[in-house]
C-alpha cells in the first residue's frame, strides 16, 4: 500500500514536470528565480493577470504572485507610493501622477466600450450625434430615436472608472453629461442596472457584454471586440501596467511575459484584444 | 490578604480600563487631526469658494460638494421621518400594548435586524425595491430618494427601537407598583407614566438614528442613484457624502477632485462628532437626577 501510493506521487510528480517542460518556452526567464511580485489597481486586468500568475507559480513555486483589485486610481497610487510592484490601470496616469511617482506605463491589450441598452429595446442602432444629446439630455424619450414612448434613465459611471473617462473622450467628446443621470460603481453594476431598466441607457466594456443587455450598432458599425481591433468602433482604450521606474528582476520578466506572445491566449480568453 | 488582593486586580483593572480610554481617545483626535492636515490645502479662499458651490463637474472644473451635503442631510432626515414612528409603535407594542408573545417575538425580529449587513439590505432594495417603484410611479429609473430612505428606515429602525426599549425597561419598574394599585392596565401605565418620562430616551434614539443613518454609506450607494444634484422630488436621484467618498476615492490623487474628500471626510466626522456630543448633552441630566 505504502510503496503504491509512493509509486503514484512519482508518477503524478514525473508527469507535472512533464507538461511543465513541454510548455516553459516564455517561462525561462523565471526559471532558477525566486521572490514576490504584488500587483493591485485595474479589475478589468484581473483574469489576465490571474492567468499568467497561475501558469507562472506552477512553473516555478519560488515564485509568489499576488493580485488585488482596487480600480484604476489605486492601482496608480499604490504603485506610486511603493506599496505594490505593479499598478494596473485602465486609464494612461495623467501628467501630473507620471512626473509625481516617475511612473512606466506597459500596455498589453485593447479593451472597447460599448453603449448598451435593455435587452428588450426595439431601437438596433444609434448614432454618435443622438447618444451624445441623449447624454447631455436634450433626447429625453426613446420614441425620439425609434424607439417605445418612455422617459430615457440615463446612467453614467463614477469619476475613477477608466470606462467612464474612454466613453467621455472617444464618443461623447468631453461633452457635458446631464446631472441627473445614475452613477453606478463598476461595470458588474451598471450591467445590472441596465439589464433591469427597460428605458435604460449606459455603457459597458465589451468584453463585459452579455445577453442580458444589448449594444446597438453605432453609426453603422456593429459593436463588438473584432470591429474595436480593426479600429472601425473607435471606441477603444488600452489596459496598462506601471511600475515605479523601470522594472527590474523577476517583475520585468513578468511584464515581459504579460506583453510576450504567451498571454496573447489569457487576453482573448478575458474578453480583450492583444496590444 | 483577599482585600489587598482584590484592590490590586482593581487597581490593575482600572489602568487597563484607563489606558484603553486613551488610546480610543487618541485614535479619534488622530483622525480629526488627520482629516484637518489633508483638509489644509483646501483652506484659501479660492479653493474654498469652489468646494462650496452647488456645481460638482470635475471635468469642468466644477468640484461643489454642497449638493452632497444636501443629499447626506435629506436623506438622514427622511429616513428618520420614516423610522421613527415605526419604531414607537413597535416599542408600544412590546410594551403592553400588544399581547405578551408576538411582542417577545418582535423584539427578538428587532434585535436579528441588528446584525444584518447594510450591503444585505442594499441588495434585496436593488432586486426588489427599486423595481418596484419604477413599475409603480412610472417617473425615473427607480434609484432614487425615496428607495434610498426606505433602505436606511430599515436600517435604523433597530438602533431607535432598542434605544427607546431600553429606556421604557428603565422607567417601567419604578412606576409599575404605583400603576398597579391605581388600576391601570399595562396600555394605560406606557400611555401615561412611562412615556411621558422617556422624553430623553425619546430624544437619544433620534440622535443616534440620525448618525446611524448619516454614516450609512452602501445603502445610498446602491439604491439612492447618485446624482450629484439636489433631488426636486423624492424620485430623483442623489448622492450622499459617503457615497461619494466611495465612488471617487479612486480618482487621480493628485487632483481637486481628490482633495474635495477630505473636505466630505471632515464634514461627516464633526457632524457625527456632534451628534455625540448632544447625546453626551441630553445625557447628562438625567444622571444628576438620578
Amino acid at each position: 500500500m505504502k510503496r503504491l501510493s509512493i509509486f503514484l506521487c512519482l508518477a503524478l510528480f514525473s508527469l507535472a514536470f512533464g507538461i511543465q517542460a513541454a510548455n516553459a518556452d516564455g517561462l525561462d526567464a523565471f526559471k532558477g528565480k525566486e521572490g514576490t511580485i504584488s500587483i493591485a489597481g485595474g479589475t478589468a486586468h484581473i483574469p489576465v493577470m490571474k492567468d499568467a500568475a497561475k501558469t507562472i507559480m506552477s512553473a516555478n513555486p519560488a515564485i509568489r504572485i499576488t493580485i488585488a483589485g482596487g480600480g484604476s486610481g489605486v492601482g496608480i497610487q499604490k504603485v506610486g507610493e511603493g506599496l505594490v510592484n505593479i499598478g494596473n490601470s485602465g486609464r494612461k496616469a495623467s501628467e501630473a501622477e507620471v512626473s509625481k511617482y516617475g511612473l512606466v506605463m506597459f500596455p498589453f491589450a485593447v479593451d472597447g466600450v460599448a453603449t448598451v441598452i435593455h435587452a428588450d429595446n426595439p431601437v438596433q442602432a444609434l448614432t454618435g450625434d443622438q447618444v451624445r444629446a441623449i447624454f447631455a439630455g436634450e433626447i429625453t424619450n426613446w420614441k425620439e430615436v425609434g424607439g417605445n414612448d418612455g422617459a430615457i434613465n440615463v446612467y453614467a459611471r463614477d469619476e475613477s472608472s477608466g470606462t467612464r473617462e474612454v466613453y467621455w473622450k472617444k464618443l461623447l467628446n468631453k461633452g457635458t453629461v446631464v446631472a441627473s443621470a445614475n452613477v453606478v460603481p463598476s461595470n458588474g453594476a451598471m450591467k445590472l442596472a441596465v439589464s433591469k431598466d427597460p428605458n435604460a441607457i449606459g455603457y459597458v466594456s465589451i468584453g463585459h457584454l452579455d445577453g442580458s443587455v444589448k449594444a446597438p450598432d453605432l453609426d453603422g458599425v456593429q459593436v463588438n471586440q473584432e470591429a474595436a481591433k480593426s479600429g472601425q468602433y473607435p471606441v477603444v482604450r488600452k489596459l496598462y501596467m506601471n511600475t515605479k521606474g523601470e522594472p527590474e528582476g523577476i517583475v520585468k520578466s513578468f511584464v515581459e511575459y504579460i506583453t510576450g506572445p504567451d498571454c496573447v491566449e489569457f487576453i482573448k480568453a478575458a474578453g480583450y484584444i492583444p496590444f | 490578604m483577599y482585600r489587598t488582593a482584590d484592590r490590586r486586580a482593581g487597581s490593575l483593572w482600572l489602568l487597563a480600563c484607563r489606558s484603553s480610554a486613551a488610546v480610543t481617545g487618541a485614535a479619534v483626535l488622530a483622525i480629526l487631526l488627520f482629516l484637518l492636515w489633508f483638509s489644509l490645502p483646501l483652506l484659501d479662499a479660492d479653493t474654498l469658494s469652489k468646494l462650496l458651490s452647488w456645481d460638482w463637474r470635475p471635468f469642468h472644473g466644477g468640484f461643489g460638494i454642497l449638493p452632497m451635503v444636501a443629499g447626506s442631510l435629506l436623506l438622514s432626515l427622511s429616513a428618520l421621518l420614516l423610522a421613527f414612528p415605526v419604531s414607537v409603535g413597535i416599542c408600544c407594542f412590546a410594551h403592553g400594548m400588544g399581547p405578551s408573545g408576538p411582542a417577545a417575538c418582535l423584539l427578538r425580529l428587532v434585535k436579528f435586524m441588528t446584525s444584518v449587513p447594510t450591503v444585505v439590505y442594499g441588495f434585496v432594495g436593488v432586486f426588489v425595491l427599486v423595481p418596484l417603484l419604477r413599475e409603480a410611479f412610472r417617473s425615473g429609473s427607480g434609484f432614487c430618494w425615496l428607495a434610498a430612505a426606505v433602505g436606511l428606515a430599515v436600517l435604523i429602525l433597530p438602533t431607535i427601537v432598542l434605544m427607546l426599549h431600553s429606556q421604557f425597561m428603565l422607567i417601567e419598574p419604578q412606576v409599575k407598583l404605583t400603576a398597579t394599585a391605581l388600576g391601570m392596565s399595562p396600555a394605560q401605565r406606557l400611555l401615561h407614566l412611562v412615556m411621558p418620562n422617556s422624553g430623553r430616551g425619546f430624544a437619544a434614539a433620534l440622535v443616534l438614528g440620525f448618525g446611524r443613518a448619516l454614516g450609512d454609506t452602501m445603502i445610498p450607494l446602491m439604491l439612492a442613484g447618485n446624482a450629484p444634484q439636489v433631488p426636486g422630488s423624492l424620485l430623483e436621484s442623489l448622492r450622499a457624502m459617503t457615497a461619494h467618498i466611495a465612488l471617487v476615492v479612486a480618482t487621480d490623487s493628485q487632483s481637486l477632485a481628490y482633495l474635495s474628500l477630505f473636505a466630505c471626510g471632515l464634514i461627516l466626522f464633526l457632524s457625527t462628532t456632534l451628534v455625540n456630543l448632544g447625546l453626551q448633552l441630553l445625557k447628562r441630566p438625567e444622571e444628576d437626577k438620578g
